[in-house]
């Protein structure tokens, strides 16, 4: 049990590059956090420094109040879980458990006791004798928990611990990690390149983009109060969607149409000197099917017509994907979203737009729809910085 | 079907009579050398492939000399000190070269490819006459360090390609578990590599036994010389006795360890011994 605290936390590579630029995160004792953003934003290389793997090259590192910056992995009591496991494949799963404990000289009996309790909490009783060679993925994943788990670290670090999962069992594991962490209480570091993972399993996210740190706080306040283009892009699926817009006269024109501010949304970017060009981000829930709706709600949001180019029918509800004609937003925090997620938007004439509809919409693939939104929950966000406009925290 | 079997069979058949071409090619020179140690001293010269009489005189006749037990205990004891502490000093150098960065790294891989290159006959009369100064001539050390210098080279290549196969991430998991980064090359990063490990000195040991030329050009007596050195020396009773059936059994016993060694280490070399550490 420890309290991590990162002070302003560097690493730059001896050529120069920069991974990692400082990095304040103080993370509590107990706390489960999880670092997320697109491969090479930094967030494994901020985990291996915590480790001790990789030099801190600037900042402080302490665990407990100390500081660790000098001191060799095995002198911090930390346990991590690695993407490929890592196991010895020339131990048995027990002899794999057992062996931080017999490095750390602990004696035969509570070795075994301590090694049958993790067995027993992972369900892996059964295949204590078995190599890792003989278990399944899933299997393997487990050992490589209980041999952290075994020794009480004083905090867990976990390396995409399940990204080489199939995506069923991945959903499990996930479960069984939070369970597990909230069951020990022991602080725990998570790096994962999956929003869904981060946003499930975390107290706080921390979103990391080229080694800078985005923007630090729990799911849902990262889900509703993005800081900025970057982290309203990452975080939510299907994604958020972007559109630009000239604010003018009280009003958005955009290509959905004029959109009229709604008091909430004036304040905010009266306060926030706005300029006249703006990115408007809106989430595929807070459209609807206009035909849905009454009157007095319709009237109380905006509505654009468009043909329906593809459905997707979860049961629960509908995702349609609309091509809305006119420009697209740029900027570079989308163009490295776009890159990352392989959608470089292959749209030329038009931006796409994904609403999240009610399952009771009769709407099918081809029609021409008219979708509701609600001009309350939008988001603005500043072209050349990516910054919100909207931030209300 | 039927044609398809025919082609199949046909195929198999090919490859069948191709692997006997191979296997007699190689083994008949050998087989005749097990056949003239077998053969009396009058039926030596007879032609036979098998022998019409058998007899056991030329294998009691060669142990029976202090010569040859002399050689064959010079060659155990140089053969395995050079593998030793090649193979030690390779597994070292072949860590660093996979494992690390550090300057001077292509040179260091560049001048043992140098090594492996150079002619040694080129090294010979160099060495007599340092040898010689040095008072390393004709002793077992005067062996040994020429054969640990041409078998390093061979080591590290082996020897590194072997560590390149091993994740690095069970190294940082170990030091991740406590480990120093002694432990973590004993307990995890060694038993991995045991089987490269047993591979090259199986190939440091053989290139060392089988020497000849420092074997001849660096003893002068039985102190020191090896069997492949003594078995030039090797004469019959007297002047007009053909040595030949002695000299092959010679031979064949010479060749015994090797077979032997190989087929100890080979149950070692389990393949796939590294499968399960990482994902899979």
């Amino acid at each position: 049990m420890a309290e991590i605290v990162l002070d302003k936390v560097s690493k730059r590579y001896p050529d120069g590059a920069l991974a990692v630029s400082d990095v304040d995160i103080t993370i509590a004792d107990g706390e489960f956090i999880i670092l997320v953003g697109p491969s090479g934003c930094g967030k494994s290389t901020t985990l291996n420094m915590i480790a001790g793997l990789e030099d801190i090259t600037g900042g402080e590192l302490r665990i407990d109040g100390q500081r660790v910056n000098e001191r060799a992995p095995k002198d911090r009591d930390i346990a991590m879980v690695f993407q490929s496991y890592a196991l010895y494949p020339h131990m048995s799963v027990r002899e794999n458990m057992a062996f931080p404990l017999r490095l750390a000289h602990v004696d035969k009996e509570t070795v075994n006791r301590k090694v049958e309790e993790a067995a027993r909490i992972l369900d892996l009783g059964q295949h204590l004798d078995r190599k890792p060679g003989n278990l399944s993925g899933g299997q393997r994943q487990r050992v490589a928990m209980g041999r952290a788990i075994v020794r009480d670290p004083k905090a867990f670090l976990m390396d995409e611990p399940l990204s080489n999962l199939d995506a069923k069992l991945r959903v499990q594991m996930r479960t069984s990690v939070a369970k597990l962490q909230r069951r020990l209480g022991t602080t725990t570091v998570y790096v994962t390149h999956d929003q869904t993972e981060a946003m499930t399993l975390g107290d706080r996210v921390v979103v990391m983009r080229g080694g800078v740190v985005q923007q630090i706080g729990s799911p849902q306040s990262l889900y509703e109060q993005p800081v900025n283009l970057f982290v309203a892009g990452f975080i939510g699926s299907p994604s958020m969607n972007f559109l630009p817009a000239t604010l003018a006269d009280g009003q958005l024109r955009t290509p959905l149409g004029p959109v009229p501010l709604t008091d909430r949304i004036r304040r905010l970017v009266e306060s926030s000197s706005a300029p006249r060009e703006v990115i408007v981000g809106l989430r595929p829930e807070h459209f609807e099917d206009a035909s849905l709706l009454d009157e007095a709600e319709r009237s109380a949001g905006g509505t654009f017509t468009a043909a329906v180019e593809v459905m997707e029918s979860m049961g629960s509800d509908k995702f349609a994907y609309f091509l809305v004609e006119g420009e697209t937003a740029t900027s570079a925090e989308l163009d490295e979203l776009a890159a990352e997620s392989g959608s470089a938007e292959m749209t030329d004439n038009g931006a796409q737009i994904v609403t999240r509809l009610s399952a009771a919409s009769p709407i099918k693939e081809g029609d021409e729809a008219e979708v509701w939104f609600d001009p309350d929950k939008l988001h603005l966000f500043d072209p050349k910085d990516g910054r919100t406009l909207t931030h209300t925290g | 079907m039927a044609v398809m079997g025919g082609t199949e069979r046909a195929a198999k058949f090919r490859w069948a009579l191709i692997d006997v071409v191979v296997l007699v090619y190689a083994l008949v020179p050998v087989l005749w050398i097990v056949s003239l140690s077998f053969k009396t001293k009058e039926t030596l010269t007879d032609k036979n492939f098998i022998p019409r009489e058998w007899t056991l005189q030329n294998y009691v006749e060669i142990f029976s000399t202090n010569q040859f037990l002399r050689a064959l205990l010079n060659s155990v004891g140089i053969a395995l000190i050079a593998t030793v502490i090649a193979v030690v000093l390779g597994t070292m150098a072949a860590y660093a070269i996979a494992r690390l960065d550090f300057p001077g790294k292509r040179l260091l891989v560049g001048v043992s490819l140098l090594i492996a290159m150079f002619p040694q006959v080129s090294l010979v009369t160099p060495l007599f006459e340092m040898e010689r100064s040095l008072g390393l001539f004709d002793t077992w050390p005067g062996l040994i360090l020429p054969y640990i210098t041409f078998a390093l080279p061979l080591a590290i290549y082996t020897l590194s390609a072997f560590f390149r196969e091993i994740p690095w991430e069970l190294e940082k998991a170990a030091k991740m578990d406590g480990a120093t980064p002694a432990q973590a090359f004993r307990r995890v990063i060694a038993p991995l590599a045991a089987p490269g490990v047993f591979t090259t000195a199986i190939l440091v040991f053989i290139f060392c036994w089988n020497d000849f030329l420092f074997a001849i050009s660096l003893t002068s007596t039985t102190s020191s010389r090896t069997v492949p050195a003594a078995l030039s020396f090797f004469q019959g009773s007297s002047q007009f006795e053909d040595p030949t059936g002695t000299v092959s059994a010679a031979a064949v016993v010479i060749t015994v360890p090797i077979i032997l060694f190989v087929l100890f280490f080979q149950r070692r070399i389990v393949a796939g011994l590294t499968s399960g550490a990482v994902k899979g």
